[in-house]
């Protein structure tokens, strides 16, 4: 064996030897989190319980803003549905947790339809609708894009059945009304539920 | 008198024998040497841990950023393709260090203000984003690269990745 072969053996067995990183440093919330937090942008708009939504009116909650529409045929219904997974799994902290859908297609979402909708998810969730411009108002200050409509064919075109391809988040407000994490779809309600547990606990 | 064959062959046995000594020499003390170095280089390549101090990988938007935009001017402060590994380099930190509220990907991020997102699962997420010309921003997130021939492969790509880590 050469000798400089063998001089440089203890350079090889160091590189391993050497573990070149720390342990692993996990944020606190598995969600997107925002710093400094900046109050949530407010919004005034027709509540599906009937009043006037604000989101102010929140509060001393924690919020799950989710934005979408009624005929979505996956991402909303499953939004909600790890949303309502999430709240049973809160158990007592599931009263201090809101959830609340604005729609991104007002033309067919009414005060009446969106709260068929949220209610067959969960009764304490909250619709919420208004004028296509006052909706794209909310949209733009919390960074939600849309698609036109879509329509999958002629016939579709001709009785008015469309899509909308649209940003699937759901913002986290804490009780304070700051803006404190984005998730992105496709959490589970573990991640949910373990992020609002921790933002309820502050 | 004329010369006898020894007499002639000894310096070109003698030039034959340096030439092999040297030979020798540079495979000892040079070659030998180099491939040891490149084995090692390679082993650790393949089968050192590649954990990081920071699983944060983070980029800044800089001061200015909008006015270069409204003044026709289409720069790429971010890359339109960000590789992340998960367990190694996983935290996407965007910054925002302009005066204007800038949507990076489906984030809006106010003037001094930071987002943080955590990649829980390999993927590949494509974005729209105005801040790059294509309008589009690509997130690859990928597994832990197994011991072996993958993690050799995934450091050589990071050797040719900008922004990308070891």
């Amino acid at each position: 064996m050469n000798r400089s072969v063998l001089a440089l053996l203890p350079l090889f067995l160091l590189v391993f030897a050497v573990d070149i990183g720390a342990a692993p440093n996990p944020t606190e919330l598995r969600a997107g989190v925002f710093d400094p937090p900046r109050l949530a942008p407010d919004f005034s708009l027709r509540g599906s319980d009937g009043s006037e939504l604000k989101l102010s009116r929140y509060r001393g909650k924690v919020v799950a803003l989710a934005f979408g529409y009624t005929n979505c045929p996956s991402v909303c219904p499953v939004t909600l549905g790890y949303l309502a997974e999430a709240r049973k799994k809160l158990g007592a902290g599931a009263k201090d947790l809101q959830v609340v859908f604005v729609t991104v297609d007002p033309e067919r979402d009414d005060t009446e339809h969106l709260k068929k909708f949220v209610a067959f998810f969960d009764p304490t969730f909250v619709g919420a609708t208004g004028t296509p411009g006052q909706l794209a108002e909310i949209r733009k200050v919390y960074g939600i894009t849309m698609s036109n409509k879509i329509f999958t064919d002629a016939a579709a075109k001709s009785r008015g059945i469309y899509y909308l391809d649209h940003s699937s988040f759901v913002y986290l407000i804490d009780r304070e009304g700051k803006l404190r994490a984005m998730m992105p779809f496709g959490v589970t309600a573990d991640d949910i539920e373990h992020d609002a547990k921790a933002l309820l606990s502050r | 008198m004329t010369p006898q064959a020894s007499d002639i062959d000894f310096p070109r046995t003698n030039s034959a024998r340096g030439r092999r000594v040297i030979g020798r020499r540079l495979l000892n003390w040079v070659l030998i040497p180099l491939a040891a170095i490149a084995v090692a280089v390679g082993a650790w390549a393949a089968l050192a841990p590649v954990r990081s101090e920071s699983r944060e990988q983070v980029y800044v938007i800089p001061k200015g950023t909008w006015e270069h935009r409204q003044a026709g001017h289409h720069l790429d402060v971010i890359p339109s393709r960000i590789r992340l590994t998960l367990g190694v380099r996983d935290v996407l930190v965007m910054k925002n260090q302009d005066d204007v509220p800038q949507l990076f990907g489906p984030v809006l991020i106010m003037p001094g203000q930071s987002f943080q997102m955590p990649f829980q699962k390999p993927s590949e997420y494509i974005f729209t984003c105005p801040l790059h010309s294509s309008g589009l921003l690509t997130i690859v997130v990928e597994p832990m690269p197994e011991p072996g021939l993958a993690r050799l492969r995934w450091r050589a790509t990071g050797l040719v990745t900008p922004g990308a880590w070891l």
